[in-house]
């Protein structure tokens, strides 16, 4: 178990840079996600810490020891491939045991800590068949065993269900979990998947073409995104985002281009009479009398809940509703957001206000 | 309405057959494999067969032969001549085998590396396979030549020997000359597939390998070579046969001398067959070369068939 110190890191491919100056603490056991949309640079970053890139600049330190120049085998990390990257030719016992067998450790411990790991993750029976002959499911609990088995300083996982189906996805990313929980090994888990960010994390890391930008629990990502990426990345179904202006004239609210009011809790600092966007998620609308007036468009029944898509002048809004109401497209709702959880976003940088 | 639903009730025999035919994977696939069946027993056994019938005779070119049975293959018996031809063979075979295994290994791992003008040494390295046989094997007669030999003029200069090499006409010096021509022209076939080979393992293994703290060589040793080796199964059969059944190097090298020392199966049986005229003789001394490449065959039978590791479903 260690410590990974990420400072001002950079890549370039040749002439093209792809990740620009980033810089993450992960402390000692703490499970971290980097999330973020394809092509933002996260796979990169994951194998810069693993030695598989080397880096171009900045620096990576594990525990106390700077990595730059240290190689990918002597940094005592484990990785958990995307596609699983199991040694075809390999039964399942081997495959979990073949760094112990590079180590020349004793057949009674590669067979101790092989049958330990297998057990742990339910694959006791199999260790004797060849990865094809296994189910995806299977493949990736092997990949997972793969790295266990070592007891690392870091282990790092790469998009590791995203080829599984969805209700596999649920149950692997409850089992990771929990076998975090167990191991206490620091942990850097790459997805683009929000909901396994958010479910998994200790801490979460917003990429976007190449720079972070945001770190913070996943409630605190959610309740405070820094900025418009941010807001719109996490959380499902998307955040609202409303373009209009601040109007400060008596009570301070922003006013849509078709002449909306929604209500501001505050006034930012210099944000009257700028253009803006309100963020506002779509658990957060409610149904109130003396709300803004919107049509509705669509309306999609889910059972637990009832996603309505509505019109406020030109712009759509997402509404989320969890009582059982009968709407109908055509039809006319006054909406409002609930209390204390509207965001506001500066309309040309879209930072937070 | 009745009539259709008779009609559905007893198909037509023809059309019950057919779907007995469609569902039985084995009587469609035999109907596949019909027309390729017929080639074959046309165009490969009528002359393989031809060439048995011929070793069963005491034929001679401009005469027709009567069948005396095994007598051929009891004079061959005796004949110390076909036996060092059996020698060179197998030692020519197994000599340029290894060799070009070795080399083309090497080779292919080297092309497999992220050189700069890869795809330039790629073709580079096809070369030898693209010349036509004849053509490169009249340069290395030139290369082998007692008086002229480039080789012997390079390292007179370098001032590493002091006489010109009797390549071809030495025995020692001979053998090992042709192996070296066979060796040139038999690399690219290797290098290539077993390139092909490299090709189709995927980086991550490499990278998980890494991982696992696996130095350079442990990689080949666990990764590399286990997983190449149903291609190298295929590639050295190939090798073997082509090998095995060579004859135009050797031909426009040294017509099987000197002493006979570089006479293979094949040039003894052309020999014997054509300008000496004792057609049957020549056929017998061919087809003893069948028992050698069938257990060439039967042992890449044995050495391709699927792994254990390679069975079950896809990915
Ligand atoms: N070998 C390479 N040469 C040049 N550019 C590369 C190379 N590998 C990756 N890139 C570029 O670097 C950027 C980041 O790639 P990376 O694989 O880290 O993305 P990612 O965030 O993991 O995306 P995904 O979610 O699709 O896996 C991409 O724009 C990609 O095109
Ligand atoms: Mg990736």
């Amino acid at each position: 178990m260690a410590t990974v110190d990420i400072r001002a890191v950079t890549k370039a491919y040749g002439a093209t840079p792809v990740i620009h100056g980033v810089d993450i603490d992960i402390r000692d056991g703490e499970f971290v996600v980097l999330v973020g949309p394809s092509g933002c640079g996260k796979s990169t970053l994951l194998r810069m810490i693993a030695g598989l890139e080397n880096i171009s600049g900045g620096e990576i330190r594990i525990g106390s020891r700077v990595v730059n120049d240290v190689p990918p085998k002597e940094r005592d990390i484990a990785m958990v491939f995307q596609n699983y990257a199991l040694y075809p030719h390999m039964t399942v016992g081997a495959n979990m045991g073949f760094s112990l067998k590079l180590r020349n450790a004793p057949k009674a411990e590669i067979d101790g800590r092989v049958n330990r790991a297998a057990g742990i993750l339910g694959l006791s029976h199999l260790l004797d068949r060849f990865p094809r002959q296994l189910s995806g499911g299977q493949r990736q609990r092997v990949a997972m065993g793969r790295a266990i088995v070592r007891d690392p300083q870091v282990f790092l996982f790469d998009e590791p269900l995203s080829n599984l189906d969805a209700k596999l996805r649920v149950q692997m990313r409850t089992e990771i979990k929990e076998l975090h929980q167990r191991l206490k090994t620091t942990t850097v888990y790459v997805t683009h998947d929000q909901i396994e960010a958010m479910t998994m994390a200790d801490k979460i890391v917003v990429m976007h073409d190449g720079v972070v930008e945001q770190i913070g629990a996943p409630l605190d990502l959610y309740d405070a995104p820094a900025n418009q990426f941010v807001a719109g990345f996490i959380g499902s179904p998307s955040m609202n985002f409303i373009k209009g202006k601040v109007d400060a004239t008596g009570a301070a609210a922003f006013v849509t281009p078709s002449g909306a009011r929604l209500p501001l809790e505050r006034l930012p600092e210099g944000a009257a009479g700028k253009d803006a966007v309100y963020g506002l998620r779509p658990e957060h609308i409610r149904i109130s009398p003396d709300g803004v007036p919107v049509e509705i468009v669509v309306v999609e029944p889910t059972g637990s809940e009832i996603l309505v898509i509505a019109r406020l002048g030109e712009q759509e809004i997402a509404c989320l509703f969890r009582e059982r109401l009968s709407l109908k497209p055509g039809e006319t709702i006054h909406i409002a957001p609930q209390a204390g959880v509207t965001h506001l976003f500066d309309g040309a940088t879209g930072r937070r206000l | 309405m009745a009539d259709i639903a008779a009609h559905r009730a007893s198909p037509s025999p023809f059309r019950a057959w057919l779907s007995r035919v469609g569902q039985g994977r084995h009587l469609l696939g035999l109907l596949f494999l019909l027309p390729a069946a017929v080639f074959l027993l046309f165009f490969l056994t009528y002359p393989l067969g031809l060439g048995v019938w011929l070793g069963f005779t005491d034929t001679r070119i401009g005469r027709e032969g009567v069948f005396i049975g095994l007598e051929n293959y009891e004079s061959l018996m005796g004949d110390s001549v076909f036996w060092l031809a059996v020698f060179n063979t197998l030692l020519y075979t197994i000599g340029a085998s290894i060799l070009k295994f070795a080399l083309g290994l090497w080779l292919a791992l080297l092309l497999n590396q992220n050189l700069p003008f890869k795809s330039f040494f790629r073709a580079i390295v096809l070369l030898p396979w693209v010349v036509p046989t004849v053509l490169s094997a009249i340069a290395f007669w030139w290369i082998f030549d007692a008086q002229f030999s480039v080789i012997s003029w390079a390292l007179i200069k370098l001032g590493l020997i002091d006489h010109n090499i009797n390549f071809l006409g030495d025995t020692t010096n001979a053998r090992a000359s042709v192996i070296a021509a066979n060796v040139w022209r038999g690399i690219p076939f290797v290098a290539i597939s077993l390139l092909a080979g490299l090709q189709t393992i995927p980086q991550s293994l490499h990278e998980a390998a890494t991982l696992d703290g696996a130095t350079g060589w442990q990689r080949f040793r666990y990764i590399t070579l286990p997983m190449l080796s149903p291609i190298i199964a295929v590639v050295m059969t190939f090798s073997v046969l082509f090998t095995f059944t060579d004859f135009q190097l050797i031909y426009v090298l040294t017509r099987g001398g000197p002493l006979n020392a570089t006479h293979l199966m094949a040039t003894l049986s052309f020999q014997r067959a054509i300008p000496g005229g004792q057609l049957g003789e020549g056929a017998a001394i061919a087809v003893a070369m069948i028992p050698f490449l069938l257990s060439a065959i039967l042992f890449s039978y044995f050495g391709l068939q699927r792994r254990k590791w390679q069975q079950g479903g896809g990915d």
